[in-house]
């Protein structure tokens, strides 16, 4: 694993924590790197908001955390920072802005403590642009909406300039529409921001828009970590067996079909079209595929309204043996199976009919693609 | 005739206790109040309880404790000897000292309660913005603080300027020195002069009212966030 190679550099991040909070007890141990979005996902009440408040050093539990070679908590040694030695933003579920202050002196709160280098490199007016929250600057916090409140909350702990950037569901207590006005920010921060950020969320469908890496935690222990198409298209995991399980993948803008009014995705092992003119040539775009959108077959199909046809190799087949109607095939895309991942949920019958097993070159189908997001990777909201 | 003078002084001397009691109180009582809103220990609520007793206690028994304390074989008559007295009953250090003990719940309480208002988070945020633990203090709760701040501010301020049976047993009726305003209402009665009766108390009147409108008034006022 590149990451341990990492880890054995003294760069990264290298947390474990291990203890009892009331009746509930936390025992998890992971890394990422110092770059990108790592989320932290399992079910409501499986620790992982409080894995990240050991990180913050608001909680306290038996463990060692280290960031890019620096000592945060080492039990060893008896280290412990206290929060406010950290250098950490931390957004928090319910903003949390300070009642008292304007936004503006909300966000001067973080600005006037900053310690340390500026790895961000956002001052405050680049924070208010990449937030858009200009207008809101004069407001009591009482006055803003959920959404508002969170973006002002972010931009508070970006100019407090973190080294690291941490994320208690910080989209939980917003309507579905205010997610989605959100999102893009978030978007748009990833792509600017040098700085790593840890998500907390219950939501996969967040993740699948922002996370470059998931660490899935459940009843306080980790199950998995890895690259987020890694585990959403291993069969052992329990990302596959919900309702919507999906996988993204990462594509790039290769063409665009004026005639048809389309637009085409490389991936390696092929072209994805989505409907509509997104993003500019070369720029890189998230897709989307859920795997009961996915279907196979064993030659090429030629006569089907389905446009987006590739070919790839079975990986695998989960859920055969048991009595289930409905299995994971997990393909990789390309003639030859050197392609990414992604997963196709159809009946047992269909397998057995079509012979599928683990190896076979097929067809992949895809009835739908979506692509993740708008096109804020080449220019953020302004 | 009336002697204004005469009248003036026991106002002005309880104005002075008042006042002098209440920056006490603040400077005592809220370490006292953060401590209490705070600390998870299990006894606090048993010095909760101590600090409440003047709620209780009749003045009497209060002053007749702090009359002893505060008397040449007390620790406060230890005190006064550093600065040459004898004792620190019926002076005006001493009606310091009872007052601020005497009016300790009424401004503590106050103030525990706001602070336990404000909770964790918002301390919790400031800390992750590198605010130190006393720098959240003054920055964040002190001021999301300010109405308990206020209330408990006016409440021991008007509860100093009517007290009587403490300042009775410890304080005496040293005009200019111990004779504060609820004592000489007191005086003036038992000497049948009701006119200086009718003028300080109808002032106390005024003023009770006019203290009570305005804690009212700044209450539903100071809710709302500065800019």
């Amino acid at each position: 694993m590149s990451d341990s190679e990492a880890m054995a550099a003294g760069e990264g991040i290298d947390a474990a924590f291990s203890g009892t909070l009331g009746a509930f007890h936390l025992d998890v141990a992971f890394t990422a790197p110092m770059r990108g979005i790592t989320g932290l996902f399992g079910p409501s009440g499986c620790g992982k908001t409080t894995a990240l408040r050991c990180m913050a050093g608001l909680e306290r539990l038996g463990g060692q955390l280290h960031v890019d070679g620096a000592t945060w908590q080492d039990d060893a040694t008896g280290t412990f920072l206290k929060p406010h030695r950290r250098p950490v933003g931390y957004v928090f579920q319910e903003a949390n802005l300070f009642p008292h202050l304007s936004a503006r002196n909300n966000l001067r709160y973080g600005a006037r403590r900053a310690t340390g280098a500026d790895h961000g490199g956002l001052d405050f007016d680049g924070v208010v642009d990449l937030l858009g929250i200009g207008h809101l600057l004069d407001r009591a916090p009482a006055a803003l909406s959920g959404g508002e409140r969170q973006r002002v909350a972010l931009g508070r702990a970006l100019l407090s300039r973190p080294r690291l950037l941490l994320m208690d569901e910080p989209l939980s207590a917003l309507d579905r529409m205010t997610k989605e006005d959100i999102l893009p920010y978030f978007e748009a921060l990833r792509d600017t921001l040098a700085i790593p950020l840890l998500y907390v969320s219950h939501d996969v469908a967040e993740l699948e828009r922002l996370a470059d890496r998931l660490v899935l935690i459940d009843d306080g222990r980790v199950i998995a970590s890895g690259a987020l198409s890694d585990l959403e298209t291993d069969p052992d995991l329990p990302l596959q067996r919900a309702p919507d399980a999906a996988v993204t993948l990462e594509a790039m803008v290769a063409v665009f079909d004026d005639r048809y009014g389309l637009t085409g995705f490389a991936v390696a092992g092929g072209t994805l079209f989505v409907p509509g003119r997104r993003g500019e040539i070369g720029s890189r775009q998230r897709l989307r595929i859920q795997a009961s959108d996915v279907s196979f077959a064993r030659s090429r199909p030629t006569d089907t309204t389905i446009l987006n046809i590739l070919p790839a190799r079975i990986v695998t087949i989960t859920g055969q043996d048991a009595e289930q109607a409905q299995v994971n095939v997990v393909v990789a895309l390309g003639e030859d199976g050197s392609g990414p991942r992604v997963v196709g949920r159809i009946t047992r019958k269909s397998v057995e009919a079509l012979g599928l097993a683990p190896g076979m070159a097929v067809h992949a189908q895809f009835k739908s693609v979506a692509l993740l997001g708008s096109s804020f990777s080449a220019t953020p909201p302004g | 005739m009336t002697d204004w003078a005469e009248l003036w002084t026991p106002v002005r001397l309880t104005l002075e206790l008042a006042l002098v009691t209440t920056l006490v109180l603040l400077l005592v009582g809220t370490p006292i109040a953060w401590w209490l809103a705070r600390s998870k220990a299990r006894w606090k609520e048993a010095v909760a309880a101590v600090v409440a007793l003047p709620l209780v206690l009749p003045p009497t028994v209060l002053g007749f404790y702090l009359l002893v304390a505060l008397g040449p074989n007390g620790p406060g008559g230890w005190i006064a000897s550093l600065g040459g007295a004898r004792s620190l009953a019926f002076t005006f250090e001493g009606l310091v000292i009872g007052s601020v003990i005497y009016s300790m719940p009424f401004v503590v309480q106050p103030i525990r309660n706001a602070f336990e208002a404000c909770g964790d988070r918002p301390l919790e945020a400031a800390a992750t913005l590198r605010a130190s633990p006393w720098d959240a203090f003054w920055s964040v709760a002190v001021p999301l603080a300010r109405p308990g701040f206020l209330t408990g501010a006016v409440l021991g301020f008007a509860h100093t300027v009517g007290e009587f049976g403490v300042v009775l047993m410890i304080g005496g009726n040293i005009p200019g020195e111990t004779k504060v305003l609820s004592v000489a209402i007191y005086d003036y009665v038992e000497t049948l002069r009701w006119t200086e009766v009718n003028i300080l108390a109808g002032g106390m009147l005024v003023f009770s009212f006019i203290v009570v409108l305005t804690m009212m008034l700044a209450g539903r006022r100071i809710g709302r966030p500065g800019p």
